[in-house]
């Protein structure tokens, strides 16, 4: 399946199956807070064709920041970052060529 | 300008203002370079004619124009024909537009033997159009009073140039043809700037309550507010608060008063944020972009049909997604 057309498929009648998919294609970037004024950002749904470890490398080098990789049991692997990363993150993937409509920023 | 006035029909005190405004317009902008520094008398005569000859129609207010141009120092026997004429041509006006402005021309009549009562009838007429006259008057003050006072039209534009752009066009001085593009633009920055609703109201805005938060201890926020915004969306209260916590990554509950306790401290402006896009998501059609929607939950999957155009579609479930650890691992058995 084409990843442009499977989030806004006009004909996609059958609601349920066709948005368990479509949601697992999304690249979900995350915030999360912790205490103080410190802050998580975790990426999820990458997929598989780019390797998340060298891809982590890239983030920590071109944010300035630490971070790791997570074994999710649901999610898969998971690049978490230190701090708000997510517009960072989102316009990373653009340049690199991921369609932006697949990344899904979340948080406040 | 038929046309113009034809539009300007529905709108009553507008209507009358605006259409004065366009024929005026010309006529004032000529005199005004033909005539910088007028001697009071003899420009209050001539302006005089040719603020009833405007009436007419555009192109006659040109020609006339042009030839009050010529003759701008004039003699005073000619100022009288022009005079005569210029109450003709009012009675004429007064038969083309009784239906559209009957007080206008009445009044415009009566007074135009003797400039004296004319700024007595312009200075009603101002009282009657409430905030414009204030302006005009304002411009009375100024030497050429009887010309711009009577015309009421290019103190009226000044008056709108203070809300929008209209009326300060460079162009209005100058003697050239006006531009449809130009009188279209002033006409639209004219109509916003006397009624700014316009504005705001084109489209009627889905508008809810902002977000009242409050702090509590350190590290809650407390939303205050939360039943009535979902009152607002016709959403239950359970599935917005379960999207807010899905996409703010934390957790909370609602105390005994309504109000919703999150963890974590939350600007206004966040909350907000979420907000909105909840409504993008889950409040508006998203085909007509009706907020009038409804959210019915069927096996286990939400579906959303519009009200205003009766569609329906299916919405993402809220899903969590992955959490990261935060906090000391011995309080989470699990992690």
């Amino acid at each position: 399946m084409l990843p442009v057309f499977s989030c806004a498929d006009p004909f996609a009648d059958v609601g349920g199956t066709q948005d368990i998919t479509t949601q697992q294609n999304y690249i979900h970037v995350r915030i999360q807070q912790r205490n103080g004024r410190k802050t998580l950002t975790t990426l999820q749904g990458l997929p598989k064709e780019y390797d998340a470890k060298k891809l982590l490398k890239a983030f920590k080098k071109e944010f300035a920041c630490n971070g790791t990789l997570v074994d999710d049991e649901e999610a898969g692997k998971v690049i978490q970052l230190q701090g708000d990363q997510r517009t960072k993150i989102s316009t990373f993937l653009v340049e690199e060529g991921i369609p932006r409509n697949t990344i899904k920023i979340h948080g406040f | 300008m038929a046309s113009e006035e034809l539009l300007f029909d529905p709108s009553l005190k507008k209507r009358k203002k605006k259409n004065v405004a366009f024929h005026v317009d010309p006529l004032g902008a000529d005199a005004d370079p033909t005539t910088p520094a007028p001697t009071t008398i003899d420009d209050t005569t001539l302006n005089g004619d040719p603020v009833d000859m405007g009436q007419k129609t555009a192109h006659e207010r040109m020609k006339e124009n042009g030839s009050l141009k010529g003759g701008d120092a004039e003699e005073p026997e000619k100022k009288e024909e022009d005079d005569l004429n210029a109450m003709f041509g009012d009675l004429k006006k007064k038969k083309k537009k009784k239906k559209d402005i009957p007080l206008d021309l009445k009044k415009k009549k009566k007074p135009k033997k003797a400039a004296l009562d004319m700024e007595a009838f312009e200075k009603e007429l101002h009282d009657s159009k409430a905030k414009d006259a204030e302006e005009d008057e304002g411009l009375e003050a100024q030497p050429e009073e009887m010309d711009e006072a009577e015309l009421g039209d290019d103190p009226f534009a000044g008056g709108n140039a203070s809300g929008l752009d209209a009326g300060n066009e460079p162009w209005l001085k100058s003697d050239r043809d006006y531009l449809y593009p130009e009188l279209l633009q002033r006409f639209y920055a004219q109509l916003h700037a006397s009624n700014p609703a316009l504005l705001t109201s084109a489209g009627k805005r889905y508008t809810i309550a902002p977000p009242q938060l409050a702090r509590e201890g350190n590290k809650k926020t407390i939303f205050v507010n939360v039943s009535d915004i979902c009152k607002r969306m016709h959403r239950p209260p359970e599935h917005v608060i379960q999207y807010m916590f899905a996409e703010m990554g934390t957790t909370g509950s609602v105390d005994g008063s309504g109000r919703l306790v999150i963890r974590g401290r939350f600007q206004q402006k966040q909350i907000e944020h979420v907000l909105r896009r909840y409504i993008v998501e889950y409040v508006t059609c998203k085909t007509c972009k009706s907020p009038d929607t409804l959210l019915t939950k069927e096996n286990r999957i939400f579906f959303m049909s519009c009200e205003s155009c009766g569609s329906r579609r299916s919405v993402n479930a809220i899903k969590t997604g992955f959490q990261a650890q935060v906090g000391k691992r011995s309080k989470n058995k699990t992690g």
